[in-house]
């Protein structure tokens, strides 16, 4: 005897309830938390190595680094003030996922936290369907990988909070429409907040900087 | 990309459906797949021959409906299907959209055999 069995479950339930757990955890720990989401090279690391130094009189701020082997870029980090970073080997998955984030909490103590920065893995696919639980979603893009990304990677720009372009400093030496990047983010993410900046001139940092800081004091409140 | 967890997750998901309904084996599964969501079906059909074996879905079969991607505009309205990598609008050629279907990805239905029917295969994973 055959039977049909109605289930209507989605795929991605289990990863989408431990991301709550997680949210849940962080909430209660008072930790903002961001997931920093590119392809690789685009400045991740830079970023954070960046933007830690520029926060730490007023922030106590960790790094949680999803790497496919290495530990290069939470030592970067702890080399730039994080006063804990920790290091995530996926073991060649091409994403974080909300179980890896729970170990990477695991190792952390929350109380001594205000910011938690999350490194995804390099990838401009996956890690946009696994949610973690942070509090915010940010790309970074970079003005060498061309300016037609956000239409082949629509899935990406469509679910983030925040944009950050780096690498403005490459600006003169590369064909790189800036109207046409903007309007294929508009399309996807109307209004979306962009930091146009330089992780080696330093320019637009602060401003970035400035919307995390107003990010946690809003939450914090 | 990320087919291989994304199996092990139709999995669980339906062993545990079919468990609860007391099923001896499972037959077919019944996916909806939006056009957006990036799964490949071929690669979620290779990982669910490997994932299923031994378990009572072993040699089910993979039914994938595909679901187009619409979007709607956020200034005049305008209801669109999705036409090549170009998500603005066609009648006020506005930008700012929001997709109204094809980011779907669960599982609709499986068909079980229940009761005494097949006996589950013992002995061997041939
Ligand atoms: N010219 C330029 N190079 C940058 C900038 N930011 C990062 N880089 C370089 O890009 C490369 C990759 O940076 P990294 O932060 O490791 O990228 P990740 O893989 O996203 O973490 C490194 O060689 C950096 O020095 C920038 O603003 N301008
Ligand atoms: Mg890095
Ligand atoms: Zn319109």
């Amino acid at each position: 005897m055959s039977e049909r069995i109605s289930v209507v479950e989605n795929i991605m339930g289990a990863n989408d309830r431990l991301a709550e757990d997680n949210r849940a955890r962080l909430d209660a720990a008072g930790v903002f938390a961001v997931n920093l989401m590119a392809s690789p090279g685009a400045g991740k690391t830079s970023l954070i190595e960046q933007t830690l130094p520029r926060l730490a009189d007023q922030l106590r701020l960790a790094v949680i680094d999803g790497d496919i082997a290495t530990s290069i870029d939470a030592d970067r980090a702890a080399a730039a003030g994080a006063v804990a970073s920790v290091q995530i080997n996926t073991g060649g998955q091409c994403h974080l996922d909300a179980v890896m984030l729970q170990q990477g909490l695991g190792q952390l103590d929350l109380s001594q936290i205000d910011l938690l920065l999350v490194e995804n893995v390099g990838n401009l696919v996956c890690p946009a369907d696994f949610r973690l639980g942070t509090h915010k979603s940010v790309l970074v893009a970079s003005v060498p990988e061309g300016d037609d990304k956000p239409y082949k990677y629509p899935g990406m720009y469509r679910g983030v909070d925040a944009l950050v372009i780096n690498k403005t400093d490459l600006l003169p030496y590369i064909p790189f429409k800036m109207d046409y990047f903007r309007r294929g983010v508009e399309v996807l993410n109307a209004g979306l907040v962009t930091f146009p900046l330089s992780c080696k001139t330093g320019e637009g940092v602060d401003a970035w900087v400035a919307w995390i800081v107003e990010n946690v004091q809003t939450f914090k409140r | 990309m990320h087919e291989l967890p994304v199996t092990q997750s139709i999995l669980e998901i339906t062993l545990r459906h079919a468990q609860e309904a007391g099923a001896t084996r499972v037959t077919d599964l019944y996916l909806v797949i939006g056009q957006l969501a990036s799964v490949v079906d071929d690669s979620v059909q290779f990982y669910w021959d490997v994932l299923s074996k031994d378990t009572i879905a072993e040699s089910s079969r993979l039914h994938f409906r595909r679901v187009p991607a619409e979007m709607q505009c956020l200034s005049c309205g305008t209801r669109f299907p999705l036409d090549g990598d170009d998500f603005a609008c066609p009648s006020c050629q506005g930008v700012g959209v929001k997709v109204v279907a094809g980011e779907e990805f669960f599982l609709e239905s499986i068909e079980v055999d229940g009761g005494q029917a097949s006996p589950p295969n013992e002995g061997g994973n041939a």
